[in-house]
């Protein structure tokens, strides 16, 4: 492949598949502030939840508002303008979740100053957080040369995207996603593939969108050396 | 070849693979589910195709079923109701039968729950069980399949007293849990796709059955498939017919169902509902007895458009049945019926028997979008609410529990 030499010590790139569990927490929010406060303290686990979980459970339509505190804020509260500002909180722009709690507490309290009256939710409505536990499953599948991913992309299951581009962002150390892990173990040969990855925005979309997406550049990528 | 085999070809093989890699953390365990009917209703439904499956995987599966007399099942009537909602004092004295009988049951029972590494104890009835076996040592999980987010306190508050010594809950979504001092798993139930009630049935044997019982299947049909029960609000479908029929001169309406074991109001609902429809010869009124399941299965298919219609409603798994089917739904706006019905993607969801007739007449009015709805019902099915789904989420949560995970299960 692409006459470069491989470095005998990276490991393959194992195929990994997923599923998520939710868990109730019983915590709930009826109006804004109630939201503000519970956030204070709620499982770190549920913020992740509520910004990442959605991508694997079933849906329709394209995510207007891609995150939950933004889908609540505008279909439970009917506030349309802390909808806009809760929805373009980008996840990935925080180093880690307690940046990402404190933005969004930002946000409910100066809309709290701004508002005279605390927008709530009908009985039935409220926001209930939840968590999830992950379960990941061996595909047994291997890959060895980056070219081979060319072929395996397509038929990547959503949860195999999600683990691999979503979920690895938590496990990483440098936050990124798998193929990019993987694909520095060989030096700078794929530096600028790496950059590619890096340009796809894993939040305002659906796992079979990032994986066309991901398809699209390997196979633009691997034609094109 | 195995019956998992056969399900492969549905949802694809890596998903059962995935069923053998988390059973592979639970052989040798003994696991036991415990209800209150064995044949009726979604939950014995859903039990007699687990537990075979559960077992093909090499889990000691077990299901047991609590006996009780008429005065334990009035209580536990009574129970559900006010736990749906419904203001309902319950006497002492009939508190006092549902815990009798559930000792009763303990007797005979005790030594295989007492062994069991996870018991799962469905609904309320036979809830106080685990307060019977106080030298238990495995996990016990309630399962709670009916709509509890509104109960009436004092119901719950008598029953939350046996339910929070569980070490793990599940309910079919979010809105229905009840804050708890263990974890909430949230678990929506699921259909089999081959089952006699939802496997593919042949044009001719859909046609007789209609035949059968004196419908004529070229007629526009909507059916809804439900126990006669108030909560299923069968007397506003017969009003959304009517209101649609005006529209619609020759649509006929189908209202079929039977009643469980466990369910004593089922004749006097069924006599308000044949009132409610005298007179009119388009409404066909099946009460069909518990093996009715391929005949059920050949009126869904046979009908245009399914209705469930449902004022309160835990899952509504005669919606996922239909959209298996490929028919839109339009379903009550509650429960588990919205984790389902996706307005305008797989049917509708109507609060009033006015909006069901409104949803009726737009589809058979726009009849490309009917059969549309349909294939996408189907679809979503099939990615969500199957067997193999539930299955690997139940053995997920027994992973989970039985080795204390936090938030990952890494196989393979």
């Amino acid at each position: 492949m692409n006459g470069e030499t491989k470095t005998p010590e990276i490991q393959p790139f194992a195929v990994k598949d997923c599923a998520l569990i939710a868990i109730a927490t019983g915590i709930q929010a009826y109006n804004l502030r109630e939201l503000r406060d519970k956030l204070t303290n709620i499982h770190p686990g549920s913020i992740y939840y509520h910004f990442w979980g959605s991508l694997l459970f079933p849906r329709f339509e394209e995510p207007e508002f891609i995150n939950d505190f933004a889908a609540w804020a505008y279909y439970s509260l009917h506030d349309q303008a802390l909808a806009e500002r809760l929805a373009v909180i980008d996840p990935t722009k925080f180093a880690d979740i307690e940046e990402l709690r404190q933005e969004l507490i930002e946000e409910i309290e100066e809309r709290l100053y701004e508002t005279e009256i605390v927008p709530w939710a009908r009985p039935g409505e409220q926001f209930h957080f939840k968590r999830s536990q992950i379960v990941v499953f061996d595909t047994f599948k291997r890959i060895t040369e980056p070219k081979e991913l060319l072929s395996v992309l397509p038929t990547f299951t959503e949860g195999s995207v999600f683990y691999h581009f979503i979920d690895a962002r938590r496990r990483t150390s440098g936050g990124e996603d798998d193929f990019r892990a993987w694909l520095v173990g060989f030096g700078d040969t794929y530096a600028d593939l790496c950059h590619l990855i890096a340009n796809i925005d894993p939040y305002f979309t659906t796992l079979a969108e990032l994986r066309r997406k991901l398809s699209d550049l390997f196979q633009t990528y691997f034609r094109e050396r | 070849m195995g019956k998992l085999d056969f399900y492969a070809d549905i949802v694809g093989h890596e998903v059962i693979d995935h069923l053998y890699q988390l059973s592979s953390l639970l052989k040798n365990i003994k696991v036991i589910h415990v209800n209150s009917t064995r044949k009726g209703g979604g939950v014995a439904e859903i039990l007699e195709k687990l537990i075979p499956l559960s077992q093909e995987l090499g889990i000691d599966t077990k299901w047991e079923v609590i006996t009780g007399n008429e005065r334990f099942f009035r209580c536990t009537k009574s129970m559900h109701n006010a736990l749906q909602g419904n203001l309902l004092d319950i006497s002492d004295e009939l508190l006092k039968v549902y815990e009798e009988t559930n000792a009763q049951n303990a007797e005979q029972l005790r030594p295989a729950l007492e062994e069991a590494d996870v018991v799962f104890i469905h609904d309320p009835q036979p809830a106080a069980l685990l307060k019977f076996c106080p030298k238990r040592k495995g996990k016990w999980v309630w399962r709670c399949h009916i709509d509890i987010s509104r109960p009436y306190r004092p119901v719950w508050k008598y029953l939350r007293n046996f339910i929070k010594d569980y070490n793990a809950s599940i309910f079919h979504l979010a809105d229905f849990a009840q804050p708890l001092p263990h974890p909430l798993y949230l678990i929506p139930p699921s259909i089999d796709p081959l089952s006699e009630k939802n496997k593919e049935l042949e044009k001719e044997e859909v046609y007789s059955v209609y035949q059968r019982f004196k419908i004529n299947p070229e007629l526009p049909t909507i059916v809804q498939v439900s126990r006669f029960d108030r909560f299923k609000d069968p007397i506003g479908v017969i009003r959304a017919y009517r209101l649609a029929k005006e529209f619609i001169p020759s649509l006929q309406l189908i209202l079929a169902g039977g009643g469980a074991a466990d369910d004593p109001e089922t004749e006097i609902v069924l006599a308000e509902v044949r009132e409610a429809a005298s007179g009119d010869p388009n409404i066909h009124i099946l009460f069909l007895p518990p093996e009715s399941d391929r005949i059920i299965n050949a009126i869904q298919r046979g009908a245009d458009i399914v209705l469930q219609k449902s004022i309160r409603e835990g899952f509504g798994l005669t919606v996922t049945e239909a959209m298996w089917k490929g028919k839109p739904v339009i379903g009550g706006n509650t429960g588990g019926i919205r984790l389902q019905v996706i307005n305008h993607h797989t049917g509708f969801l109507v609060n009033t028997p006015e909006g069901a007739a409104l949803r009726i007449h737009y589809l058979f009015h726009y009849r490309d979008q009917l059969q549309s709805m349909g294939k996408k019902a189907k679809e979503f099915v099939r990615r969500n609410f199957l067997i193999t789904r539930h299955l690997r989420d139940c053995l997920t949560l027994m992973v989970s529990i039985i080795y204390n995970v936090e938030e990952r299960i890494e196989l393979g």
